[in-house]
């Protein structure tokens, strides 16, 4: 369609081949991860370590790797009512794999409402507010233009209970031990809260917004929060599977036919138009 | 709801079995009897269309949904999410790993079904104005300005092919099939109008640009057509993978590596 169309030149060059800069296996002799030899330069790291390594290219210091790991263990929660916990629990009463399970309830972990959406909105949000203020902007008109834009606060307020969320104090406690709880993303965060209740929105700040505020102070971008996050929920994901695969085949939450209201057309003759 | 439903639903109602409030008796779609009514005198694509419509598909537009089917249903070993499902293919893996491979790599943005989704929102937007398209060309052509999302931002127009030369004959062949249906619908516009908006966009035509166009002639929103391509691609990834599992790691290429300098790490 067009002559200075390269396309086909372009694809021509990655044919056969996998072009990386970000390492590869040599089987049978070595292994690079980013610039690093695995076994014998990277052999030492924690798993949290090298996966964060992995996404941001950096080695993070002992005690925000700390703080890092807990942000997980203070979001872990065996509870098949929770949706994506759910799937693993629904996987296991009908005899699926573990791995299936848990995959798809890491996938369904990406929701608008919860987890990776909320996470990439919430680190945006924090990031570009701090921004702003710092070059003027006034926080209240900031945040109400959020408001008005998204309809809702990525980190504030949860769409189940509006109680004060239970991982915050022990999450913020860690993080005062560790060093790494007066950031200027963790006070803004805090000063967005303050400005919501005084307002009277009733919304507070939930595990979104703090665990944003706490990488975002560790200098972590947008991609980097979300994919940090991917496994955030993964450790209360097994016991459900396993406490539903032992109970008797498809016995999680059935539903009897009543169960289902229906709302829909009434009853009628099938005829193609 | 009260007190003994716990979901409710527009699209399905069943009926229980007298001795067993768990079993069906008689299930029931947007109203019409499934198992006792529809059953041999529906096709697959009436039930699909029926599902996310909520109403029996005229003539043309089963018409329009066959021919979609067909066209959609293997993009061929070629292709990214067919090539995934390969993967757990000869791998080994579960069935169902191979069509979450298949559904994850043909999910996005070059060529999957966020594509599909942006283009139906194009469509919605311009509708069958030319000049509105070539407005649209031309303020994607800078960067984008829109809140950040898991999905990665769009490199291209939306239904277009950014490495193509030209609209190959594939998609000419299931364009000019779907515009025959109806001179007034948006395939007839889009084959009308194909050097135009090529020229607009600065790339050939794609087959997501083609289904896009279907899927709003047909009267789906942007969310139902990214949902139905995914699934109408399904079955080639299905064959391939079982293919592949069949024959061996050994009919299937491992490829050379190439190191960009950062990762090389000296002498490695």
């Amino acid at each position: 369609m067009t002559e200075k169309n390269r396309g086909p030149e372009l694809l021509e060059q990655s044919v056969g081949r996998v072009r990386s800069r970000v390492g590869g296996a040599f089987i049978g002799s070595h292994v690079m991860y980013r610039d690093k030899n695995l076994h014998a330069e990277l052999g030492d790291a924690s798993w949290l370590d090298l996966y964060l390594f992995g996404i941001t290219g950096r080695r993070l210091s002992p005690p925000q790797l700390r703080l890092l790991e807990a942000l997980w263990v203070y979001t872990s929660y065996p509870d098949a009512r929770i949706w994506n916990n759910r799937v693993a629990a629904l996987a296991g009463s009908t005899r699926s794999t573990a791995n299936l399970a848990l995959s798809a309830a890491l996938a369904v972990s990406e929701g608008t409402i919860f987890g990776r959406g909320i996470d990439i909105r919430a680190i945006d949000f924090l990031l570009r507010t701090r921004a702003e203020v710092q070059a003027g902007g006034e926080l209240g008109a900031l945040v109400r233009r959020e408001l008005s834009a998204r309809r809702s606060l990525a980190g504030y307020g949860r769409p189940i209970s509006n109680r004060r969320d239970e991982r915050l104090d022990p999450i913020l406690e860690l993080a005062r031990s560790l060093g790494l709880a007066d950031g200027p993303h963790v006070k803004l965060a805090h000063d967005v809260e303050r400005y919501l209740l005084d307002s009277r929105l009733r919304m507070t700040m939930n595990y979104g917004a703090l665990a944003a505020a706490l990488t975002a102070d560790m200098g972590f971008s947008v991609r980097e929060h979300y994919l940090y996050s991917f496994v955030a929920f993964l450790a209360g994901m097994p016991p459900c599977y396993l406490d539903a695969s032992e109970r008797p085949e498809n016995t999680l939450l059935p539903l009897p036919c009543a169960g289902v209201a229906y709302l829909g057309t009434a009853k009628r003759t099938w005829s193609k138009a | 709801m009260d007190e003994t439903t716990y979901m409710q639903s527009r699209i399905w109602l069943e009926e229980p079995e007298p001795n067993d409030a768990f079993a069906c008796r008689a299930a029931y779609c947007h109203g019409y009897d499934v198992y006792g009514e529809m059953l041999g005198s529906a096709g697959w694509v009436d039930m699909l269309y029926l599902l996310f419509r909520g109403e029996a598909p005229s003539r043309a537009h089963a018409a329009v949904l066959e021919v979609l089917a067909v066209a959609l249903a293997n993009p061929g070993p070629r292709d990214a999410s067919v090539h995934a499902a390969m993967c757990a293919g000869v791998g080994g893996a579960p069935a169902a790993a191979a069509l979450t491979a298949a559904l994850a790599v043909g999910a996005g943005g070059a060529g999957g079904a966020r594509e599909v989704l942006r283009c139906m929102q194009s469509w919605a937007s311009c509708g069958t104005v030319l000049e509105a398209w070539q407005l649209h060309f031309a303020e994607q052509a800078g960067p984008g300005d829109g809140p950040p999302e898991a999905w990665p931002a769009a490199e291209h127009p939306a239904g277009f092919a950014p490495l193509g030369v030209d609209t190959t004959t594939p998609v000419q062949q299931v364009l000019a099939r779907l515009a025959a249906f109806d001179a007034a619908s948006r395939c007839a516009w889009l084959r009308a109008n194909l050097r135009s908006l090529e020229r607009a966009s600065g790339h050939p035509l794609s087959m997501v640009g083609v289904a896009a166009a279907a899927f709003a002639d047909l009267g789906l929103s942007p969310d139902q057509g990214e949902m139905l391509f995914l699934l109408l691609r399904l079955p080639g990834a299905a064959a391939h993978a079982l293919e592949q599992r069949a024959s061996g790691h050994k009919q299937f290429p491992f490829y050379a590596l190439e190191l960009d300098a950062e990762a090389a790490g000296g002498e490695r």
